[in-house]
């Protein structure tokens, strides 16, 4: 597996401004000849498209929902950092870098961290321009809040539907787009397969999700842009429809699958209610500025009320563990924390399986000190929403939170341009791995995919067409397409045909119980090798006893998740052993034989790498190759945020 | 909610489903439910349901949905006549099961308007928005060519106006709630949320054309002013925005009814 | 509908108060009516424009009411109603029994082709007036018709200013009671008449 990440050299500075100056360019006359993919529709789908069409490219772009204004990105609520120093707080790229890194646990590239940073100021001037309203001082100019993993306020938000507003502004380009005709737009629309020529990417084949129809595209480059896998768990706070098939697919092709074990559970999600549960919402953590997470000191006032707990027999946590960061610790490090205290007994809420598992998080002192209208000014929304689903009331009682699987930092592997080691698959936003290590930063996901897509893919994609000849690629009826689209038709006609005894949504939450057990927050060698044998049985009676109803030529919402569901299941069999192999805590990654008292303890002179998944067949194992993460500027270090 | 005990309450309910294949006549289908837990959302009810009918080996009833967090503007159900049931304010993913009583009949329908055609079920389809989006509801901004942010101030209470405005999720309720099934909440909040600030200003007359007349094309209705959008809208869109399309409407009708290239008419005198 | 609308109600306004001069005495009364057809040519210039905006006010209101049909596509089976008053709903209903009542009305008092109480024509508006609304039937429906009219102008008028663009969240709640409070003066004023000739106060 060829896996050269082309970075290019010199300073880590000036390597992002010199690459681009050496980038190949289309002259505009032949752009139109040109016809590219782009898979997915989020913030870094939607922006590549829009910037491709405005480019000159011929464009078509596939959603799986009913508008590609529906894309996950909209649920991101906190905001999106950028470094633009507007606080005077001694923000700059190289800090936002250094955050970035370092909140990835060292486990990033580190050129593509700090292009990331680099262009993190182009998105805000791009979405302002767009008409996003993000919030404003008095005088006119933008606001900023802090996030964790940060000591700056670099954060820009807006309300608590950051994503929803950046996300209609993208879409509002990519519509744009849609109606001069420059960009095709097949909303519910599903790849399932990709179609290499001659060891390239020229295409995919999509079931349409209303007629059922299976259609090849072809195409002269392929973008990726499909979000994360986080539903390998079934309870997450992703939607319903985020799937890995997209990228999964092409995985099976030859595309490298790169640290599919880092994944990222989010501190401050709603705890779970029941069995039939089907989603876990987050609450933003920009929360926690203001609200003080703590559990009781003593495990016999956790059945109590809050009300009954008095102050010296709260345990502030977070705010006792790591003193400078306080409530504002990282993801990771505060997901742990919340789980330790309950795996201690003191978790709070009710009884789920025997257990308590859930923590304070107290908007009292917040109340007390800005008083019930400022919170309620910062806060509103999520308190209204928090109360939707749990009928309490915050401003009243404590929330109750407890980390959910929120976002994956792995992904497909991809080098500095973005391009997978399938060449003309370019991959962009969560579907790749590139810039958030083993754990990513609040705030920072929005950036990503927005940096991917305005500002990285419409450069390194134009190098890549510079270098195929314009109109050269291959007809739909070519062989490769026929048999790409055959394999297709068989799997579906497949899923319809078992017709077992236990639906798809069953197979999904046992799926997830094993991944959340043995591959969640804690992780250990035995727990992950039952957690592959379990995972294998359990793909095996899929297979055999699946019972899937509904027609191939209509809406078929069983087909659907019955088909993610088996991509799920070989997915989670490498997410495990990925986790497996890493013998090392890391981020998001904790294996509990690697602690130093309960701090991730991470193995740089065995580790410092990226492991890559190669497929090798249905059945069998993948196999892993490395990639070294070589550090040119930033000296490795324990994080601490104590 | 779950009880000291640790006995979760539940409700059994009768459903009415709105059940019809794309193109062709539909029909209510009667269902029961035994034991629904009151801390479900509407949407695991939904996906009780449709366990159930696996398990009956009957046809699922498809319904859209996503992130059921209440943004993504997916899931769209009339339930008991409201769009996104009896809750104001609340999405369907975010309607919860102890706002119904045991023993309840519930019915549950698609959206239904003319412009929102049904593709199976309760599901429908809302192209009919996109495309007054893609006819208007957009600053032509090509990337890259952004000035830096904070050079366009924009005062806070505009900011927050447009806020207000851009929180629509593109659900379609007031649609659906609209006893004309027009659209003129969900087009007055997208035409506000850029004509009101200072970026926007630029193609604040075309888009305000374009994007109405697009959406008269598309076969929604007309406002009558009653309310029933405000009030089914779960993001409590106000009328404020219709008024104010109505005033940008007849400002840029009037501007191009006066309007002149400056050259001399072919006629000319 | 709201131009046109704005200059039905405007006209109504008027009309109320000439009409109010009858408890001024029949002298007052009829010299008004003289006035009027005095001034022949201002009379036809109003008269034109309200034939104008009957018609088009009708003629838009039915191709709303068909467009929103159409556009409902025959509405949820099971339709809940949370905010639209009874008034708004009820706009083509009450719209159709003024019409009729307009209709009446003129061939009444303008065409002067319904003889009521045996009264001789002439320009006697006064007389005119007694015997119709001394006819009970006559009365009751010039009552209901302005009852409906007071519905009609109550939504009417609180959706001109939504219209243009005049109104808010802020103002709404005021704008909707100075339209109510319009309406009920237009329909009370013009009930009075019909009340005072039933109790005997004019004859």
């Amino acid at each position: 597996m060829n896996l050269d990440s082309k970075i290019p050299a010199g300073p880590l500075a000036d390597k992002w401004n010199n690459h681009k100056a050496k980038l190949r360019l289309v002259n505009p006359a032949n752009r139109r000849k040109y016809h590219i993919i782009v898979v997915g529709s989020g913030l870094a789908g939607s922006a590549a498209a829009a910037s491709f069409a405005e480019m000159g490219y011929e464009v078509s772009c596939f959603c799986y929902q009913d508008s590609p204004r529906r894309a996950h990105s909209i649920a991101a609520q906190g905001g999106i950092n950028a470094a633009k120093n507007y606080q005077n707080d001694g923000d700059s790229v190289r800090r936002l870098f250094q955050d970035t890194i370092k909140g990835g646990d060292y486990r990033a590239r580190e050129a593509n961290v700090y292009r990331l940073a680099q262009v993190s100021t182009n998105i805000i001037d791009q979405c302002v321009a767009q008409g996003v309203p993000f919030a404003r001082e008095y005088g006119g100019l933008l606001a900023n809040r802090s996030f964790g993993g940060a000591q700056v306020s670099r954060t820009f938000y807006a309300r608590g539907q950051t994503g929803q507003q950046l996300l209609i502004g993208a879409y509002s380009a990519l519509s744009r787009q849609i109606g001069l005709g420059t960009v095709k737009m097949y909303t519910r629309h599903e790849m399932l397969d990709l179609v290499l020529v001659g060891g390239k990417a020229k295409g995919i084949v999509t079931r349409d999700l209303v007629t059922g129809a299976i259609e090849s595209w072809s195409s002269d480059v392929v973008v990726v842009c499909t979000g994360g896998y986080g539903n390998v768990f079934y309870l997450s706070t992703n939607a319903q429809g985020c799937n890995v098939t997209a990228t999964f697919r092409a995985h099976r092709r030859g595309a490298g699958f790169a640290n599919p074990c880092y994944t990222q559970i989010h501190p401050t999600c709603i705890p779970v209610h029941g069995e039939d549960q089907s989603k876990l919402t987050l609450m933003s953590e920009s929360l926690r500025n203001d609200g003080r997470v703590w559990v009781p000191k003593n495990k016999a006032d956790c059945a109590k009320p809050a009300s009954e707990i008095p102050e010296d027999a709260r345990d502030y946590f977070l705010e006792r563990k790591y003193p400078s960061y306080g409530n504002l610790a990282p993801r990771d490090i505060a997901s742990r924390a919340a789980k330790e205290v309950c795996d201690e007994g003191r978790g709070v809420g009710q009884m789920v399986d025997g257990k308590r598992l859930g923590v304070y998080l107290d908007f009292s002192a917040a109340i007390k000190r800005l008083g019930e209208a400022e919170v309620r000014a910062r806060y509103g929304n999520l308190f209204d929403m928090y109360e939707n689903i749990t009928g309490e009331n915050a401003y009243k009682q404590p929330m109750r939170i407890f980390p959910a699987v929120h976002y994956t930092m792995g992904g497909l592997w991809v080098d500095y341009n973005l391009q997978s080691n399938i060449p003309g698959l370019f991959v962009g936003g969560e579907a790749n791995f590139s810039d958030h290590g083993a754990n990513r930063l609040g705030a920072s996901a929005l950036m990503q995919g927005l940096a991917d897509g305005y500002f990285v893919l419409p450069y390194t994609v134009t190098d890549y067409l510079a270098g195929e000849k314009p109109g050269s690629r291959p007809s739909v009826d070519a062989p490769e397409f026929k048999a790409v689209a055959k394999d297709v038709n068989d799997r579906v006609a497949k899923l319809l045909s078992i017709n077992g005894t236990k639906s798809p949504r069953y197979y999904h939450k046992a799926l997830g119980k094993i991944t959340w057990e043995k591959c969640g927050m804690a992780r250990d060698k035995a727990g992950l090798e039952g957690a592959i044998r379990d995972l294998q049985a359990l793909r095996e009676d899929f297979w055999k006893n699946v019972k899937v109803v509904g027609t191939g030529d209509a809406l078929a919402p069983e087909l659907e998740r019955a088909g993610r569901v088996a991509d799920f299941l070989d997915f989670g069999i490498m997410m495990c052993l990925d986790a497996l192999k890493r013998e090392e805590s890391c981020g998001g990654h904790f294996r509990t034989e690697h602690q130093d008292a309960g701090e991730a303890k991470r193995d740089d002179a065995q580790f410092a790498h990226a492991a890559v998944w190669e497929w090798t067949g249905d059945g069998q194992l993948p196999v892993r190759h490395v990639e070294p993460l070589v550090y040119e500027e930033t000296q490795l270090s324990t994080r601490s945020y104590k | 909610m779950v009880q000291d005990n640790g006995k979760e309450q539940t409700l059994a309910l009768k459903l009415r489903v709105w059940r019809q294949r794309r193109g062709q006549p539909g029909a209510f289908e009667e269902h029961s439910l035994a034991a629904v837990p009151t801390s479900a959302s509407f949407l695991e009810m939904m996906d009780m349901l449709n366990e159930q009918l696996i398990k009956e080996g009957k046809d699922t009833f498809a319904f859209d949905h996503d992130c059921r967090e209440g943004i993504c503007g997916m899931c769209s159900m009339t339930i008991n006549g409201m769009p996104h049931g009896p809750i104001p304010g609340v999405t369907t993913c975010q309607l919860h099961m102890r706002n119904f009583r045991d023993g309840e009949t519930i019915t549950v329908e698609p959206w239904r308007a003319r412009a929102f055609p049904v593709l199976k079920d309760l599901a429908v389809d809302r192209s009919a928005f996109d495309k007054v989006i893609q006819s208007g509801g957009f600053i032509t901004v090509r990337t890259g060519s952004a000035p830096e942010a904070n050079n366009i101030p924009v005062p806070k209470p505009v900011a927050d106006e447009a806020m207000d405005a851009a929180e629509c999720i593109g659900c379609g309720a007031c649609v659906a709630s609209c006893k004309n099934g027009s659209a003129m909440l969900f087009v007055g909040a997208k035409i506000n949320h850029l004509n009101i600030l200072p970026q926007g200003q630029a193609e604040r007359d075309r888009r305000t054309l374009a994007m109405v007349k697009t959406m008269d094309e598309a076969g929604f209705g007309n406002c009558t002013n009653y309310g029933e959008c405000q009030a089914h809208c779960p993001k409590s869109i106000t009328l404020d925005v219709i008024a104010k399309l109505n005033r940008d409407y007849l400002r840029a009708r009037v501007k191009e009814f006066f309007s002149s290239t400056g050259k001399p008419s072919k006629g000319g005198d | 509908m709201a131009l046109t609308g704005l200059i039905l109600a405007g006209f109504v306004l008027g009309h109320m108060t000439g009409n109010l001069l009858v408890f001024k005495g029949p002298a007052a009364l009829n010299e008004y009516a003289k006035w009027l057809h005095e001034h022949a040519g201002l009379l036809w210039v109003a008269r034109s424009v309200l034939i104008i905006s009957v018609f088009a006010h009708i003629w838009v209101g039915i191709q709303l009411a068909l467009e929103n049909r159409a556009a409902r596509d025959g509405g949820p089976a099971d339709d809940a109603t949370r905010r639209a008053s009874v008034a708004s709903r009820t706009m083509p209903y009450s719209g159709v029994v003024i019409l009729g009542f307009i209709v009446f009305h003129l061939l009444h008092y303008t065409f002067r082709t319904v003889a009521l109480g045996g009264v001789t024509y002439g320009d006697d508006v006064y007389k005119m007036l007694i015997a119709g609304f001394s006819n009970k039937p006559v009365a009751a429906f010039y009552i209901i018709s302005m009852l409906l009219l007071c519905l009609h102008l109550s939504h009417g008028v609180s959706s001109v200013f939504q219209t243009l663009g005049l109104r808010n969240e802020r103002w709404r709640a005021r704008l909707d009671g100075l339209a109510l409070a319009y309406a009920w003066i237009i329909a009370l004023g013009f009930i009075s008449i019909p009340l005072a000739v039933l109790t005997g106060c004019l004859k």
